[in-house]
């Protein structure tokens, strides 16, 4: 499971946050190396689209303790636009609409930002159009969509697909998809995760946040951790989000005691 | 609202400088000798001297609006300076000879005047304070029969032109500041497009105030006649001060049959500090004829600037089948307040009109879309569609809707859509999750909002447009 000449990508330590005063994140350890796909599972309100908004900078979240390394560096001191060029992602659970701004304008602007952190060329119109077609295939996404506006009056499963497709574009180090699966039917939520697959690989690390087992039968994960209360309380293999589906939640808090400390 | 969004909208006004060229102030106050004044300076014939006195006698029998959703202190009107201008040392014969001190104003601006209208071959009637001191490509129009001038040339050359159509569309007693401007206006843009000659480029005028205290009494009229066409653009900004400014204009527009006007503004006088100390009050009366049958008018504006901005631009569908149009962004700040909209006022059978308002409104300012559309029972067939979305940015602003509809023809259609929407912290987070950064973010919001509008506006318009409004509400997101 543990590839030998992977390097840490992420490395969260006794991570603490919270929002409006109220304490979300209690202390969350977790090590994401490249090549790596990892499942934060819970229920409801433990905590698991606040760790992700918290790496991704949302500015109504206060880190109060801990640190977070990313490719090396201190992920915490970034504003969220420069954690994005350092090659951060996140899908949106609930991707925002923008009236009036046409998709392939807003893919550009921010593919281009990013190539240029890279030392990259920009793509001018054009050449961009090539490139955004490519991907699009990839996701079974119609041309029309490019002249749609940012998200205004898609289908959640459009929704979700523009969202993996923009990590496509933007070829992120870290991707973190928050509750992709959720408002897709199973067929979009195939080509969902058939886009992930294709986007993984030994130089990247997804972390897969998600309620149900459904989504990891397609996109399959290395390590699937549990969390509860602001903390992960459980770590484990594939086969633990299986357990999972089988008892219940109410089987973690039985057990938590005996599996702690399996964590990676 | 967070702390990105303040700083972007608290940038000072980029525009805030006075230029020292000497000027020739008339006292203080109003009264029939200074009208009288105004019109001796002027060198005016009889009959513009009598329209002045009609609309100043008027005037007095008037109050000013209060039904505007805007608070200002009362404005003394014996305060203020009815006539100034630039002591001219010589007639000018080219723009060599202009002052280079008012040139380098233009560059500041941004407007390098002659350079522009050679590249965009634009005809640039210059406005500094009450009095044209330039005139480009005059002699080019005029080999067509266009007479782009001055409206005090105007008087001059072509008197029974002016005399025929000047107060028809807003007549002297129209309103308050109308009837005010009536009486004093000192200078403004004259337009004649002959029958049948489609102006072949954009006319343009760059207004601008200077001289602390003074008013600024504005007279526009523009006649298409039969066939003619014409874009005009009107382009402002004004230097910065601490006492507001009153400025007053009128613009009328007269269209005949198979004539088209098309008016576009970009206004950015100074708006006040972040206080709301200082900036210019607006008053501004805009009115066209769609006089004959299938003529159009459309007026286009993107307002960003003055502390009070009252203005409607509207238009009377007089003629059949006549289209009136109206596209607006208006966008406020800090403590501005826009009461804007327009008046469609049907007369002619199949009159079809079009109202698109973009208000958007940031820091602690109040932003009012007040719109009327009206269907007299001669207007068979008439169609009307308004669109009116306003955009708050933070939670100390306001956005109001007034739509006003009358309707005395049942075989009218009018149809009128609203929206209100906010740019929140998610949807900025969402773009800085893609690595755009706030400012980005914003102007790319806020264009999009616009779209609708700034793809009525010419051009190299559109793009200073959108400049102009990613540069107000810097800071104003965050």
């Amino acid at each position: 499971m543990i590839k030998k000449d992977s390097s840490n990508i992420l490395t969260i330590q006794g991570l603490h946050a919270s929002i409006n005063g109220t304490e979300i994140l209690k202390g969350i350890d977790l090590t994401v190396r490249s090549g790596e796909i990892h499942a934060i599972m819970g229920l409801n309100g433990s905590g698991k689209s606040t760790l992700a908004k918290v790496l991704a900078g949302h500015s109504a979240y206060e880190v109060t303790q801990g640190s977070v390394l990313f490719d090396g560096s201190d992920l915490l001191a970034l504003p969220a636009e420069e954690r994005a060029r350092a090659g951060l992602f996140l899908a949106f659970q609930y991707p925002i609409e923008i009236p009036g701004v046409a998709n392939t304008q807003f893919l550009r602007l921010a593919y281009n930002t990013v190539q240029t952190r890279r030392g990259k060329e920009e793509l001018d119109p054009l050449e961009f159009d090539d490139f955004v077609r490519e991907k699009m295939k990839m996701l079974d996404m119609k041309p029309d969509f490019l002249n749609r506006s940012v998200n205004e009056g898609f289908s959640g499963g459009e929704k979700k697909r523009n969202e993996v497709l923009q990590m496509a574009l933007l070829e992120p180090k870290l991707s973190i998809l928050d509750e992709t699966d959720s408002g897709l039917d199973i067929d979009a939520l195939k080509i969902v995760a058939q886009g992930v697959n294709q986007i993984a690989n030994q130089n990247n690390a997804m972390i897969v946040v998600t309620h149900y087992q459904r989504l990891l039968d397609y996109i399959v994960p290395d390590y699937v951790h549990i969390m509860q209360s602001g903390r992960i309380v459980m770590t484990g293999g594939k086969e633990l989000a299986l357990e999972l589906e089988t008892h219940g939640y109410d089987w973690i808090s039985a057990n938590k005691q005996s599996l702690a400390g399996v964590s990676a | 609202m967070s702390a990105v969004l303040q700083s972007l909208v608290n940038q000072p006004y980029k525009h805030g400088f006075v230029t020292e060229i000497e000027s020739d102030i008339a006292p203080r106050g109003l009264n029939e000798d200074i009208i009288r004044l105004i019109s001796t300076k002027k060198n005016e014939p009889e009959w513009l001297l009598a329209f002045r006195l009609k609309a100043y006698k008027k005037w007095l029998t008037m109050t000013a609006p209060k039904w505007q959703n805007v608070h200002f202190p009362q404005i003394d009107f014996q305060d203020i300076s009815y006539y100034s201008a630039p002591k001219p040392k010589k007639k000018l014969a080219s723009m060599d000879e202009v002052d280079p001190e008012l040139l380098r104003t233009f560059e500041k601006l941004g407007v390098p005047m002659h350079e522009r209208a050679a590249l965009a071959g634009v005809a640039v009637d210059v406005i500094f304070d009450s009095v044209s001191v330039a005139t480009t490509y005059k002699q080019k129009l005029a080999e067509v029969g266009i007479i782009f001038c001055s409206i005090s040339e105007a008087v001059h050359n072509h008197p029974e032109l002016v005399q025929q159509y000047l107060g028809t569309v807003v007549p002297v007693g129209d309103n308050y500041f109308a009837a005010l401007n009536s009486a004093v206006f000192t200078d403004g843009s004259f337009c004649f497009i002959p029958k049948g000659v489609k102006c072949p480029m954009d006319l343009s005028t760059y207004f601008r105030i200077n001289t602390e205290g003074s008013g600024q009494f504005e007279r526009t009229l523009i006649i298409a006649e039969e066939g003619a066409s014409v874009s005009y653009l009107e382009g402002c900004t004004a230097p910065r001060f601490d006492t507001n400014q009153l400025h007053a204009a009128v613009v009328e527009l007269i269209a005949l049959d198979n004539a088209d006007i098309k008016y576009s503004t970009v206004q950015n006088w100074y708006a006040g500090d972040e206080k709301g100390v200082g900036g210019i009050f607006n008053f501004v009366t805009k009115r066209g004829l769609a006089k004959g049958v299938n003529s159009r008018i459309s007026w286009t504006q993107v307002e960003t600037g003055s502390a009070i901005t009252w203005k409607y631009p509207s238009c009377i569908l007089r003629g059949d089948n006549s289209v009136g149009e109206f596209y607006s962004v208006a966008v406020t700040n800090n403590y501005q307040q826009a009461d804007t909209g327009t008046k469609m006022i049907h007369l002619g059978k199949n009159t079809r009109s079009t109202i698109v308002s973009k208000g958007i409104s940031a820091g602690h300012s109040n932003s009012s879309y007040r719109g009327l559309v009206r269907v007299a029972p001669t207007a068979e067939n008439a169609r009307n569609y308004s669109q009116c979305d306003s955009m708050l940015i933070g939670d100390q602003c306001g956005a109001h809707t007034f739509p006003y509809i009358q309707v005395q023809n049942s075989s009218a259609t009018v149809e009128h859509e609203a929206s209100t929407s906010k740019i929140g912290e998610d949807q900025l987070f969402y773009f800085s999750q893609r690595g755009i950064d706030a400012e980005e973010a914003v102007s790319m919001i806020i264009n999009g909002f616009c779209k609708d509008v700034f793809q009525q506006l010419p051009m190299e318009f559109a793009v200073e447009a959108t400049k102009l409004l990613s540069f107000k509400l810097e800071g104003s997101v965050g």
